[in-house]
């Protein structure tokens, strides 16, 4: 006689859907995994209430904010983001009842902007040959001159990186373990800063590799190099590595990803996995762990799953991730 | 055998507009005072007075960042490339819709 038995270990209700952020999937990838004895896996963000990681920054962020008292009832929130973030914050602004001002890049996908207007956001928008440094500009310039307006500031929060810290960090070392190297996107740090932290703290032998996107040529159209942009939150000391993928090969794994591991991921997943395996490549045993930002699906107006490479136009002077 | 130097867009003018200079040298410090022979107003786009690297400015050898290498003594050896770039804040993706 079959014995009943629970199929999954029970767990609390979400109070909503904001709490329902966090304790992602972490994925064992076989198949793309260089060699035997080192084990790969993707932590898959987009299992989340907007789909991307940033969610979990948002909620970090704004709850920080409330627990300090550095915001007021019904105060709009106002942040340069070049559309993950901004999207996290429309949907939890929203619901947390605080109006919602996205300052970001002309140049995103159609996607991005759809998403924010959805969930009630206001958009501003920079010039698009800053990119994510012009909205920076701008947003910090508008807070500046209008005291009524709160900005988290992604770039300079410590509730950015201690997001990972206490969330993302916490949940691998609970499902996996060691961690001989962790492998990130570097955008505003948070993600490397915080995970770094806290898995050299359970290891001080674990890897932090930070994948950067190749900017291609048009893109990198600043008058000088004073116009670069550092953001505070990065303490360059925690990383190990820091290696430049172009936009090409970012592709070239994204499509990986999916084709072999069936992942449908962003760009920047594919770009951060070409990263992984070649880590993994240099290693005789070990996990490497990274994480996967985001799903495809904000990709499909630029045209990253239907077309050759090759026809895909300008590809290096798009900003992808 | 000398190594390609791949320069950004913002400072081209200082090398006749060249995208890319070749520099035969063992170490990324001797690599770039060869590239300031030849290309004098780099100097002090690149270097600050105190001689390091400005904190806007990274330079990859064979795509990974010298600052989280040996900076300015990280080794160079020939079928190597060297990469500069301005520092950008990236944070999340803008594809531009064909």
């Amino acid at each position: 006689m079959l014995e009943a038995r629970p199929l999954r270990e029970p767990r609390k209700c979400c109070p909503d859907v904001i709490g329902a952020i966090g304790d992602t999937p972490l994925v064992e990838l076989k198949r793309l995994s260089p060699k035997e004895g080192v084990r790969l896996f993707a932590k898959l963000e987009f299992y989340s209430p907007t789909g991307s990681v940033k969610d979990r920054v948002a909620k970090s962020m704004m709850e920080r904010a409330e627990a300090e008292g550095a915001i007021q009832p019904g105060q709009r929130v106002i942040e340069p983001t070049s559309g993950n973030t901004g999207i996290s914050l429309a949907l939890i602004c929203r619901l947390k009842g605080y109006p919602f001002t996205a300052v970001m890049p002309e140049n995103v996908t159609e996607e991005r902007t759809a998403m924010l207007r959805m969930h009630g956001a206001e958009i501003v928008y920079s010039e698009g040959a800053k990119g994510s440094n012009g909205a920076v500009e701008m947003a910090l310039d508008m807070a500046e001159q209008d005291p009524s307006l709160y900005m988290p500031y992604q770039y300079g929060n410590p509730a950015n990186p201690d997001a990972h810290y206490y969330g993302t960090a916490q949940e691998i070392i609970d499902d996996l373990g060691d961690v001989t190297a962790f492998v990130a996107g570097l955008g505003t740090g948070g993600t490397l800063m915080g995970n770094g932290r806290r898995l050299k703290e359970h290891d001080p032998g674990t890897k932090i590799v930070a994948a950067e996107p190749l900017q291609g040529e048009d893109v990198q159209g600043l008058r000088s190099l004073d116009d670069g942009f550092i953001p505070p939150i990065i303490d360059i000391s925690v990383l190990d590595r820091k290696i430049l993928v172009s936009n090409r090969d970012g592709i070239i794994w994204t499509r990986k990803l999916f084709e072999e591991e069936g992942i449908f991921a962003g760009v920047s997943s594919g770009a951060i996995a070409s990263v992984a395996v070649r880590i993994a490549n240099e290693l005789d045993e070990g996990n490497v762990v990274f994480l996967v930002a985001d799903d495809g699906n904000k990709y499909l107006s630029a045209g990253l799953w239907t077309k050759s490479i090759d026809e895909l136009e300008a590809v290096d002077s798009t900003v992808w991730w | 055998m000398p190594v390609p130097v791949r320069i950004p867009t913002p400072l081209r003018r200082f090398t006749g507009d060249r995208a890319e200079v070749s520099v035969t040298a063992a170490d990324l410090s001797s690599l770039l005072e060869r590239l300031f022979e030849e290309c004098p107003g780099l100097r002090g786009q690149l270097l600050g007075e105190d001689r390091k690297l400005r904190s806007f400015v990274n330079i990859y050898v064979n795509d990974e960042d010298v600052r989280v290498q040996q900076g300015l003594e990280t080794g160079v050896a020939s079928g190597d490339t060297v990469v500069i770039l301005p520092a950008m804040a990236g944070g999340g993706a803008c594809a531009c819709a064909p």
